[in-house]
């Protein structure tokens, strides 16, 4: 697989290091009522899609960037691969 | 109608007419006591203890596609019980021995070969944590036997000992391990659950569960509604897309693993052999091809097929423990798709949804586990209780903080 780095251009795969679904951007607050449902729901339950899957990928053997991959999970095709960073402050995250 | 060799000897003399299909394919009833999802290995074993263990008959098998064609099929063949923990063990051990006697058992040749399996060391510290092993394993009443580098110097004596970066310190041996006929393991369980009268319909695939009031009352196919007391999911490698359906999300990963075997070769390896320093295991068919892999790809994947990168990591495997490998040739490489769990380990449980039974989580051992696996989840669906070596595989544990890791690399299911 080649992902397309926004900033680097295309690369390996085997460049990076692979930890899995984007809603691991999305750490539940800790001093919510139902922190220990919704930290277990964090940590251990996925989609698993068959299909387009947002994951996370870590550039570790380039600019040690942390990237968001759209990726087919029955093709292997990549169609998307944006900043981590600007992913998370779409999300509302200040950095 | 049993086999045997008198059976083979007579219709070797009268024309081999008298041989008939070994299950049959009929059309799905309106409504079975249990219902069971996929026809793989463990599906098929469920039924077939079902049937067998606990006199449950009116049972149907439900498979997407035909019979045993997932991993019971795709996997690289290997038995054994030779792991840690209290969760695990005795299960693994339970399934050895249900693997020793299975032959006889089901009366189909499955070519059951207890032809040992090494796992190699490398260092000090590695040889502690393969005594604490061994120690582990024979408490659970299997057998393991440390071997030093001289004994495996006559015995093995291709292997790469004095390899500048990994030298071979010795090996943990368990010599009741070894290699099956995977699919003769599917057609084996298959007939014996069908002359008892289970149902094994093929080409009908479950699309949706029929839950009134938190109960599962059945299936919805693509081959019409069937009504079931209960339903039981055994479809590891699909786990979460036939789950959502029921609308669960599961601690599982799905994953793709590889496989290899070379062009056939004169006999060189005795039993099956673990590299310790990566992630490589190699065997010997009776076909004389050498059948290995190593490490799963690590990203998500329905694909069944995986990449060159991986092929790199397992080659270089075989050549750091046995540089003869370089000489053979890539005959075949295929993948298969594996529920990979959160702590690594599987489930048998029931869910949250009454009549809604689970099994899956399987990582990339669930092949060695069938027996165990469908007798297990066998008891579990006929008397609502796990069996005493199930009883750690359930579905809350990472809620309730049993997880059973055997390598301790928490939560992130590609590292285990």
């Amino acid at each position: 697989m080649i992902i397309d780095h926004p900033l680097l251009g295309p690369r390996d795969a085997a460049e990076f290091v692979y930890l899995g679904d984007v809603s691991l951007i999305d750490r539940p607050d800790w001093q919510a009522e139902d922190a220990m449902q919704r930290f277990h729901e964090y940590g251990y339950l996925r989609d698993n899609p068959a299909g387009l899957h947002r994951e996370l990928w870590y550039h570790e053997q380039g600019d040690r960037s942390w990237l968001v991959v759209t990726r087919d999970t029955v093709t292997h095709e990549i169609t998307s691969v944006e900043l981590a960073r600007d992913v998370a402050r779409q999300r509302g995250r200040s950095k | 109608m049993r086999y045997s060799a008198f059976r083979i000897f007579r219709e070797g003399l009268t024309g081999n007419k008298g041989w008939k299909p070994v299950w049959r394919e009929p059309e799905p009833k309106s409504e079975y006591d249990i219902v069971i999802v996929g026809a793989g290995g463990h599906g098929l074993a469920t039924a077939y203890y079902l049937a067998k263990e606990f006199g449950l008959t009116n049972v149907a098998v439900l498979e997407k596609g035909w019979l045993g064609s997932g991993n019971i099929g795709r996997n690289t063949t290997i038995i054994r019980s030779n792991y840690l923990l209290p969760g695990n063990e005795p299960f693994y051990e339970f399934s050895l021995k249900l693997w020793e006697g299975l032959e006889q058992d089901f009366n189909y040749n499955a070519m059951v070969s207890q032809r040992s399996i090494l796992n190699l060391f490398h260092t000090d510290a590695q040889r502690d944590a393969f005594v604490r092993r061994g120690n582990a394993m024979i408490l659970a009443g299997a057998d393991a036997e440390l071997a030093d580098a001289a004994q495996l110097r006559r015995e093995l004596p291709f292997l790469d000992f004095d390899n500048a970066r990994f030298p071979i310190k010795g090996g943990l041996y368990q010599r009741r391990g070894g290699t099956v006929r995977h699919d003769a393991v599917a057609w084996g369980y298959a007939r014996g659950a069908d002359a008892r009268g289970v149902d094994i319909i093929q080409n009908c695939e479950v699309t949706g569960f029929d839950i009134e009031n938190g109960t599962c009352r059945g299936v919805q196919t693509t081959r019409g509604a069937i009504r079931a007391k209960k339903v039981a999911v055994c479809v590891a490698g699909s786990s979460s897309r036939v789950m959502e359906k029921a609308g669960m999300r599961l601690p599982i990963e799905s994953h793709v693993l590889q496989a290899f075997v070379t062009e056939g070769l004169k006999p060189v390896l005795p039993g099956v052999i673990t590299f310790g320093a990566g992630h490589f295991y190699v065997s010997q068919s009776d076909k004389g091809g050498l059948v290995f892999g190593g490490d799963i790809d690590g990203y998500n994947s329905y694909a069944q097929r995986g990449n060159l990168p991986v092929v790199e990591d397992v080659a270089e495997g075989g050549m750091a423990i046995m540089p003869m490998i370089g000489r053979a040739r890539l005959l075949r490489s295929w993948g298969g798709i594996m529920d990979m769990s959160m702590d690594g380990s599987p489930f048998i449980d029931k869910t949250h949804i009454g009549g809604l039974y689970f099994n899956g989580g399987w990582c990339y051992g669930g092949f060695k586990a069938t027996p165990a696996s469908g007798f297990c989840y066998a008891h579990l669906l006929a008397r609502d209780t796990p069996h005493p070596t199930a009883t750690q595989m359930r579905l809350d544990r990472f809620m309730t903080g049993n997880m059973i890791d055997e390598k301790g690399q928490g939560n992130q299911p590609n590292l285990h």
